[in-house]
């Protein structure tokens, strides 16, 4: 174990590369999932103990905050969702999907009509026993026409929702899409009961394992155990309250000195520093957190194949994962699939800065240089901005003149971001290789930010999302991954960790990869020991 | 009082107005990278966002004049609920840092005219203009810095809530009272030892130190009484600053106050949360103005018929 802590700490410090870290983590016996998660497991084997107060600081966090999961926005509220609500479906700590309120599914053959089984005996912390009506109220409450729901393009594509006995509910689809059960995990789709008909989306009331005595926004939120949760072996604290402390070293204080006992989003700049307190473990996880930069496919001079492969190879991966991560990341080979995802395609080379292939390419699009404008702001994600004017200096060496126009974080979202012709944005990952190729990459889709139209692309994406082979599923979506690397319209540099850091004293298992704070589920799956 | 009515008519205008010109509305502050135009759409009718902006302003304006400060748009809850608590912990902060901050700067003003020119002025001098020099937040730092991590005496979180008993309230507000004293001591200490050295060379203080008075009493009975107008003024000015511009010291010690509030509402564009809150700054500057000029007349009586 003190060889990869000593491995990680010559990566974190540049002495060695990324590749010979994984090369050495290799050799001493690590596979690339497990050299990811190895710093973060002192009370790995530990049982869980139940009891105790839990305190944790998270940086996001704002006055402006809801409980109504169709506005959940940011970490900090993304975990208070899955203390206090189930869900359909769980992506769990390995990665797999299991049902949650669902206990089982089955698919008609073309994938359109799924049934799903649900559990019996649970009841929300109001005392109504959860049924089939709740599940319809609760993802009607993201559908239709005034819908305000930040999930209505995941659940648009239901036609109907109707119950299927006392235990049962009927999706039936537009379209066939073999990953349904995972949208089902996504977590603005919480399970709130109803009463006629409708949820009470700000009221709180859930059926998880904890329920919530006081929501103050932006400042403090606790929740107490549920005495009657239903999933054993989930839940342990007795009470715990989340801290929003948005400064990161306030934060970091706060940890340091026992005022909480975790926190996210540690400051990358100085975690070296707190790696050395004795009582805290840093963790770290690599998923499918990535940073993009979009072109507009649809523009000049981003329309010509060329001009954007040139782009791609002037970015050095190493050295911005080196600098701008500090190590605490992967390097991105220009397609949004995580390789701890299912169908991650492992023989495809990874791309390399090599001016030279992206002089030729310039040649091959008839230019000698090229001159373009990358708009970045750190709304983006952190580094954005160094990233930008990095990404300059490495261009500079094959021709290309790189002008980084600043921006201001407010309204980043809504004014530049897909409005520019070149700007940067950022995925949390999805959990499936379809839900990320449909929301970001599929022709037409509101999201589709580098406005790409490939034809064979869109049309595996439609078979592949029907087909429930596994075995072609592989192959399309690799193929998929080498269009998305080879045409697509995003250079896609690097996958970013989640760096956060715990006091000795908390118990967790192998943590979640799919989103922070394992999973957004640390509330219930960790433990005081 | 009339003109500080207007006052605050104009300030709620210009606020409002503001807040329109900054780019994006609250769907899309709310909804982010995730927003859709048919979400933004049912976002801003639900709303009222689609409204024009004088309805919306108008009819603002009308519950306001019935007492009624409305909801938030971002979370739907009363706006005077919102900011009765955090008013209260501000206020609470601000009063806290005045009972130290006032007396202080004041013993140390008049200590350090008296000893004019002396080491003891000099050190003073320096030690206060380097604590109004260095930003608040690396003050509230190697406050954290020496007293919670190396000493562990204090806490580094200052996050107060209703339930909190005031003694350990006043015992996690210490940090930031203590940061917020540093910040403006220098202003005032240094406003009340000027004002009593422009009176020690009048004639009527020759006089006084003719008559062989003490030098303290010199300066209490004879130049003090009538240095209380600037000095007044001053910490006034100091006071309204307690209360309005602590926004870093809130963010550092986590200390939940309406600095944050109106920082995260201006951020998502909650047009009333904000336009409630900066109500209340102005309302603030005013009342402590007028309270100043009263102050600064009871003690000065000639100031009623200016020459």
């Amino acid at each position: 174990m003190s060889q990869f802590e000593d491995l990680n700490r010559l990566l974190a410090q540049g002495i060695i590369s990324r590749r010979e870290f994984m090369g050495r983590a290799t050799a001493l016996g690590a596979t690339a999932a497990l050299s990811s998660t190895i710093l973060s497991s002192p009370s790995f084997a530990a049982m869980p103990k139940q009891g105790g107060h839990f305190k944790i600081g998270m940086g996001q966090g704002s006055t402006t905050d809801s409980l109504d999961p169709a506005t959940t926005l940011h970490t900090g509220t993304q975990i208070v969702n899955h203390a206090v609500y189930n869900y359909l479906t769980e992506v769990s700590n390995t990665g797999d999907l299991v049902g949650e309120l669902a206990a089982s599914w089955e698919a008609s053959p073309d994938a359109k009509v799924w049934n799903m089984k649900l559990q019996k005996g649970v009841t929300f912390h109001n005392g109504k026993s959860f049924g089939p009506e709740d599940v319809i109220a609760s993802i009607n409450h993201h559908r239709g026409k005034d819908s305000k729901s930040a999930a209505k393009p995941i659940v648009d594509p239901i036609t109907d929702i109707s119950a299927d006995g006392t235990d049962g509910v009927k999706f039936t689809l537009s379209g066939g899409n073999a990953d349904f059960p995972f949208l089902m995990s996504d977590y603005h789709l919480a399970i709130l009961p109803s009463k006629d008909g409708k949820i009470d989306a700000t009221g709180g009331i859930g059926s998880g394992a904890f329920v919530l005595e006081k929501f103050d926004p932006g400042v403090k939120i606790t929740m107490k155990r549920n005495p009657n949760y239903w999933k054993s072996g989930k839940g342990h604290f007795d009470s715990a309250e989340i801290l929003v402390i948005a400064d990161v070293a306030a934060r970091t204080n706060a940890l340091t000195t026992g005022a909480t006992m975790a926190m996210d989003r540690c400051d990358l700049k100085t975690v070296h520093l707190l790696k050395r307190n004795k009582s805290i473990t840093v963790t770290k996880n690599t998923g499918t957190q990535h940073y993009t930069l979009p072109m507009n496919a649809g523009r000049a001079p981003f329309d010509d194949v060329h001009v954007r492969l040139a782009l791609k190879y002037a970015i050095n991966r190493e050295a911005l994962v080196k600098t701008v991560l500090r190590g605490y990341g992967a390097v991105g080979n220009d397609h949004p699939i995580g390789a701890s995802q299912l169908y991650f395609n492992k023989d495809l080379e990874q791309r390399i800065y090599d001016p030279d292939k992206a002089k030729f390419h310039l040649k091959k699009a008839g230019m000698s240089s090229l001159d373009v404008t990358l708009s970045s702001s750190d709304a983006a994600f952190a580094g954005a901005v160094d990233t930008a004017v990095l990404y300059k200096e490495h261009a500079a060496k094959a021709g290309i003149n790189i002008t980084v126009n600043r921006v201001p974080a407010d309204g980043y979202w809504s004014n530049v971001w897909m409005k520019d012709p070149w700007s940067m944005s950022y995925w949390g990952g999805r959990p499936t290789e379809d839900w990320m190729f449909s929301q970001a990459y599929a022709a037409g889709a509101e999201w589709n930010e580098s406005f790409w139209n490939n034809e064979r692309f869109n049309k595996l994406l439609l078979e592949a999302r029907a087909e429930l082979d596994s075995a072609k599923r592989r192959e399309m979506y690799g193929e998929m991954q080498k269009l998305v690397r080879d045409d697509g319209a995003s250079v896609i540099p690097m996958f970013a960790s989640y760096v956060g850091a715990l006091a000795k004293n908390v118990g967790h298992d192998k943590m979640g990869a799919n989103w922070d704070m394992d999973g957004l589920r640390c509330m219930e799956r960790w433990w005081l020991v | 009082m009339a003109l500080g009515l207007i006052v605050l008519f104009v300030v709620s205008l210009i606020i409002f107005l503001g807040v329109e010109l900054l780019p994006g509305d609250l769907a899309q502050a709310m909804l982010g990278q995730q927003a859709t135009e048919e979400t933004l759409a049912a976002f801003r009718k639900e709303l009222r966002l689609d409204l024009p902006m004088h309805t919306r302003y108008l009819e603002w304006l009308f519950n306001i004049l019935h007492g009624d400060f409305g909801r938030s748009l971002a979370n739907g809850r009363e706006i005077s609920e919102l900011i009765g608590v955090r008013l209260g912990n501000t206020l609470f902060l601000a009063l806290f840092s005045a009972l130290i901050a006032v007396p202080l700067s004041l013993t140390l003003g008049i200590l350090a005219a008296m000893y004019r020119n002396s080491f003891f002025d000099r050190a003073v001098n320096i030690l206060t203009l380097s604590s109004i020099s260095f930003p608040e937040f690396f003050i509230a730092y190697i406050l954290i810095f020496v007293f919670s991590i190396k000493l562990g005496w204090m806490p580094s979180l200052s996050n107060v809530s209703t339930e909190t008993p005031i003694g350990e309230r006043l015992f996690v507000s210490l940090m930031p009272a203590l940061t917020l004293t540093l910040v403006v001591v220098a202003h005032m200490m240094r406003m009340t030892r000027a004002a009593i050295i422009n009176l020690l060379a009048s004639s009527y203080i020759e006089m006084a130190n003719l008559k062989g008075l003490s030098r303290a009493r010199v300066i209490l009975r004879h130049a003090l009484p009538n240095a209380w107008a600037p000095i007044i003024n001053v910490i006034v000015i100091n006071l309204a600053y307690l209360i309005v511009g602590v926004v870093i010291v809130e963010v550092v010690f986590v200390y939940p106050g309406l600095g944050q509030l109106i920082v995260d509402s201006v951020q998502k564009r909650d047009i009333p949360v904000v336009q409630a809150c900066s109500l209340i700054f102005a309302a603030t500057y005013i009342m402590l103005n007028l309270t100043a000029d009263i102050l600064s007349i009871i003690t000065n009586p000639r100031l009623l018929h200016p020459k």
